[in-house]
């Protein structure tokens, strides 16, 4: 430098701080915020899926079910399961997106930034959450619709729960985007993911007295471990019968063991903080 | 360049110092021990054509790619052990465009800066200076994907300057775009390189802007064939050059061979050799070559001539002939792609 650039607005990059990696966490997610913002038709999309569940094939299934579910609506019964399926349809939309920045380019000025790789990741996952939880608010907002009290306590239980399924759902849509290079390959990989893992997940019936197949499926499957405790916490707060509640909500069991709400957590955030690991190893190892 | 011993005065250490660096890919071997070094300030252009080696040496640099072997050290830094402290010091442009069109172009700047983490308060400033810099001043809330190219790659380049780098890396900056956007875009990093100081690193295939160049590698199949001044390399050449075009070449190249005692090669369609005086020579060639002669260019020395000089073959020619990579490959007996 010489003193004929005085006139020269220089900006002076600093040394690598946990503040200064804060910084590209929260640049990163503010980037997902504004491309959230921006696609208002993906906003509508995202919660049309488990409208859809909710309003139409609900009421409609009720008409056969009506005997079987002890007088709890089909929709009030299904509330839970959407409410976790909605968290998975969008934070995967979110995953995508990473995808999208590799094949567009973006992803370079991202990689070759003086940060670490896994404030990238961070930041990604951080933006996912917030849309899938934006999204997710929505829905738990229309929780009176299907019957299901606007209790203090519920809403906060149902917002964490939301908040930890965002979270890992994220993780494992930034883990499978860190090696697919192509966003059509990513597209046909997540509908081969998304619709059997709702399937097997119970979102959408009881998970006792299955086949036996069905069941052991049931059990290897993660969202299981998201929706279960998500519909215990519905449905200890509604007025229902005893009987009703044991025969919607009966609880995943291992061996005749049910399995706590606590621990069912406990695995989801295992799974999502791995997952999370994974992502962000395969992100650094890239040159 | 002038060159002092670092060991009696402490200067500061030259912007690029390339030492035997080579990038293997495989079989493949892209780049095969260059060394070269770029002195504080200057523009340094790497010229060569298409799969000579000037991106993946860019990229090793850049820190995006490991060398193979050698080193290579950026302001002072190694790109290996010290890649973050290199990556905070330089920008880059690349060949492809890597800004998200979603974004604005003022949010496009805005992220960059804090992802180097640009003092907050100097980040409006910087912003609305390099935003004049390549006028892009109007265009500044709108979303980056109604720009055009070449207002993409200006962009692209205000970008890169952002935190004020030390080096600013250019892969291929002009590479399709107007020749209007490519003097304008010539005439920022000047200005750059006269207000800032930046030393500027630029890989391009075109010759004519190899002359913007401090000094100029010329690159083919992964090595540095010369490395000079544009003007020392045109008077190497010290020729005039004739392109001949003719009815039969092969009987051109023969007659030159054994009446004028020149080794005429063919490039793009025309017997072409350099003498001394070229409109001199041309009286002699009609009166005395005996083929049909049914073109004549004489022109003065350029960098095309250079290349043609130290490679055999013109650019175009070296990217338009397949057939040169097999006979690379036969000479050095390794794969390349």
């Amino acid at each position: 430098m010489n003193a004929a650039v005085t006139d020269v607005i220089a900006a002076r990059v600093t040394e690598r701080s946990w503040r200064a990696e804060a910084r590209a966490v929260r640049a990163v997610w503010w980037r997902e915020m504004i491309r959230f913002a921006d696609d208002r038709v993906r906003i509508v999309t995202a919660l049309i899926q488990p409208l859809l569940f909710l309003f139409v094939l609900a009421p409609g299934l009720q008409t056969l079910s009506a005997a079987s579910t002890d007088g709890v609506d089909l929709t009030t019964f299904m509330f839970p399961g959407v409410l976790c399926m909605a968290m998975w349809f969008s934070a995967m939309i979110s995953a995508a997106s990473l995808v999208m920045d590799r094949q567009l380019g973006f992803l370079r000025e991202m990689m070759v930034a003086p940060v670490r790789r896994s404030s990238i990741v961070l930041g990604k996952c951080l933006g996912g959450m917030t849309a899938a939880m934006l999204q997710g608010v929505i829905l738990l907002a229309l929780a009176g619709l299907v019957h299901v009290p606007y209790a203090p306590v519920l809403l906060l239980g149902i917002f964490g729960l939301q908040l930890l399924i965002a979270f890992t759902v994220t993780a494992l849509g930034v883990m499978v985007a860190t090696t697919i290079r192509q966003a059509q390959t990513f597209n046909s990989v997540m509908q081969v993911l998304v619709f059997p893992t709702v399937f097997l997940s119970g979102a959408m019936y009881p998970v006792s007295g299955l086949p036996a197949w069905l069941g052991v499926l049931n059990r290897l499957n993660p969202l299981t471990y998201a929706v279960d405790p998500m519909r215990r916490l519905v449905f200890n707060h509604l007025d229902i019968s005893e009987a009703a509640r044991h025969r919607l909500a009966p609880g995943v069991t291992w061996w005749g063991w049910r399995v706590p709400s606590l621990a069912e957590v406990g695995i989801v955030l295992a799974l999502g903080l791995a997952m999370l690991a994974v992502a962000i190893f395969q992100f650094t190892r890239t040159e | 360049m002038p060159t002092v011993s670092s060991e009696l005065h402490p200067l500061p250490p030259p912007a690029i110092e390339v030492d035997d660096l080579v990038k293997t890919y495989g079989e493949v071997e892209a780049v095969r021990g260059v060394s070269f070094t770029v002195a504080r300030g200057e523009v340094f252009g790497f010229l060569g054509p298409n799969g000579a080696g000037k991106s993946t040496t860019i990229n090793m640099l850049c820190t995006l790619a490991w060398p193979t072997s050698g080193t290579a050290r950026v302001n002072g830094f190694d790109v290996v052990r010290e890649r973050d402290d290199v990556r905070r010091h330089i920008g880059l442009v690349f060949q492809d465009p890597t800004l998200d069109g979603q974004l604005t172009a003022t949010q496009n700047l805005r992220l960059h800066a804090e992802l180097y983490d640009i003092d907050p308060g100097a980040i409006p400033a910087r912003m609305d200076q390099m935003l004049e810099m390549v006028d892009l001043t109007d265009r500044r809330d709108q979303p980056v994907m109604t720009f055009s190219g070449g207002m993409k790659r200006r962009l692209e380049i205000a970008r890169g300057l952002m935190h004020s780098p030390r080096v600013l890396f250019l892969d291929e900056p002009t590479i399709g775009l107007d020749p209007q956007t490519r003097s304008a875009i010539w005439r920022y990093v000047r200005a750059l390189q006269e207000r800032e100081g930046t030393t500027i690193f630029m890989t391009t295939h075109y010759m004519d802007e190899a002359e913007f160049c401090d000094r100029i590698a010329i690159v083919d199949r992964g090595e540095i064939v010369v490395l000079d001044t544009p003007e020392a390399l045109k008077a190497s050449v010290g020729a005039d050059r004739v392109a001949v075009g003719t009815e039969d070449d092969d009987a051109a190249l023969t007659a030159l061979r054994d009446r004028f005692g020149i080794e005429a090669t063919i490039a793009e369609g025309a017997a072409t050799f350099h003498v001394a005086s070229g409109e001199a020579f041309v009286p002699r060639l009609f009166a005395e070559l005996g083929v049909g002669i049914t073109s004549v260019a004489v022109s003065r020395p350029t960098l095309d001539d250079v290349f043609m000089r130290y490679t055999g073959t013109t650019i175009r020619d070296a990217e338009a002939t397949p057939g040169r990579e097999r006979s690379a490959m036969q000479v050095f007996s390794k794969a390349r792609q």
